[in-house]
């Protein structure tokens, strides 16, 4: 099952170009742009670990790319995502954040029901992915 | 009029077969850009005229690859070399304006370093310093000033390699993202060259800044002062073409860097003479002109007559 997560996640992934495109766009608004990663797609999951730190201060697209490059190298079987931060007075939060690399397979969520009082439902989502330890969850060793 | 039409409609579908040259020239604005260098720049001839000549390089591979006369992306990185003071970072500013207008980089900033930032102080530092650098540089101009800092001979473990090696990878592989002016002493380059020769061969373009003659060092002090709403008196102008004889010959001499710090010193003086009479009356005449004796107060004059 795909996961949907952020901007753009209905479209097609993007490619090298388009996601530059973006970035630029980030940019030229003075936000920074982050790299995170991760391999525990649950939705409620919002702390993704971080690539190096925040890039601030950088004029051009092709240094979030060269660092993109570098993360996908290391982590290209997980989910990365680029998250653009404005700092400005009163936002002081993500502005825009999408995913630029996903697993080749995505498992999907198992649901669970869980009867309660009063033949009440609750429900759980848990990836199947989750089921194997971190690091390995996608056919990583 | 009718050339100028063709390569207009032209110019919607590519290929181009046909270009007005001096159409292009003005499009892309470097006439100005190129026109300002010669203006506010005092005499360092052999390198506006190296300029003038990657200038055109450009324009005609910006027009060849409007042909779709396929070459491969111009390899754009130089090295700077000259004493101090010779305006190596003010022509980077330049150059980077230039190559900015032709479109070989995409925005046009200049990052300016030195050894500090791009070296680290402990294991695993380096590398990503040297990046975060390289990262703000992108798109624009690496401008690293006494580059030869980053090797250092007498200590084989000195990270300044680490970071050697990442700009000559980045060089490389991102030629189209990225320019870098290496800058720094003559003699000191050419031993940092010998000793890094990856370097060397990935520089296109070695340009040397001559010194100033003396009579181009009092153009630029008058340029300072002009700017600065200064001017100087007959006799000081005098004075200062005296002083700037005998301060070229002593030590430390850093070209137009010593004329500003000269400058700075003479309007210091001239600001004290001012002030010691509170009883007169000022007219704007008194407050831009530096008069002979503000120049003469120098510690150079002292060290001449004492010397001989």
């Amino acid at each position: 099952m795909r996961i949907t997560q952020g901007c753009f996640s209905f479209l097609p992934d993007l490619t090298d170009e388009q996601i530059s495109r973006q970035v630029q766009y980030c940019l030229e608004k003075g936000w920074a742009v982050n790299i995170e990663f991760t391999d525990d797609p649950h939705p409620r999951n919002n702390f993704w670990e971080m690539w190096g730190l925040p890039m601030f201060d950088l004029r051009d697209a092709a240094g979030v790319l060269m660092e993109l490059t570098e993360c996908r190298k290391v982590y290209g079987d997980r989910y990365i995502r680029l998250s653009a931060f404005d700092s400005s007075h009163g936002w002081e939060s993500v502005r825009l954040s999408f995913i630029v690399n996903r697993p080749k397979d995505e498992p999907g969520f198992r649901l669970d029901r869980h009867e309660v009082a009063g033949r009440n439902i609750r429900y759980t989502t848990t990836p199947y992915a989750a089921d194997r330890p971190e690091g390995r969850r996608y056919g990583g060793l | 009029m009718s050339m100028a039409a063709t390569a207009h409609d032209v110019s919607e579908a590519a290929p181009t077969d046909q270009v007005d040259l001096r159409r292009e020239f003005n499009e892309v604005g470097i006439g100005e850009v190129l026109d300002q260098l010669d203006r506010e720049l005092v005499g360092l001839k052999p390198v506006k005229t190296r300029i003038r000549e990657i200038a055109s390089l450009l324009l005609i591979e910006r027009i060849r690859k409007r042909m779709n006369l396929t070459s491969d992306v111009p390899t754009l990185h130089m090295s700077f070399t000259g004493n101090p003071g010779t305006g190596k970072t003010t022509v980077a500013l330049r150059i980077a304006s230039i190559l900015h207008k032709l479109g070989f980089v995409r925005r046009g900033q200049v990052v300016s370093v030195t050894r500090d930032e791009l070296v680290g102080q402990y294991i695993g530092h380096t590398a990503p310093k040297t990046k975060e650098i390289l990262k703000k540089a992108m798109g624009g101009v690496l401008f690293i000033d006494e580059a030869y800092y980053l090797h250092r001979p007498d200590n084989e473990r000195d990270y300044g390699q680490e970071a050697i090696e990442i700009l000559l990878q980045v060089m490389e592989s991102q030629r189209e993202d990225l320019v870098v002016i290496l800058a720094g002493y003559g003699d000191r380059m050419d031993k940092f060259f010998a000793s890094n020769p990856g370097f060397r061969s990935r520089i296109a373009h070695h340009i040397d800044f001559p010194d100033y003659t003396d009579d181009e060092l009092l153009a630029i002090a008058e340029r300072m002062l002009r700017d600065i709403n200064y001017k100087f008196s007959p006799d000081a102008r005098e004075a200062f073409i005296r002083y700037i004889g005998l301060r070229k010959v002593q030590p430390l001499f850093s070209n137009a860097r010593s004329i500003r710090n000269a400058l700075d010193r003479i309007r210091l003086r001239q600001a004290n003479r001012l002030v010691a009479d509170l009883d007169s009356v000022l007219t704007a005449d008194d407050i831009i002109s530096l008069e002979a004796s503000d120049v003469f107060a120098s510690r150079v004059f002292l060290k001449a007559s004492s010397g001989a």
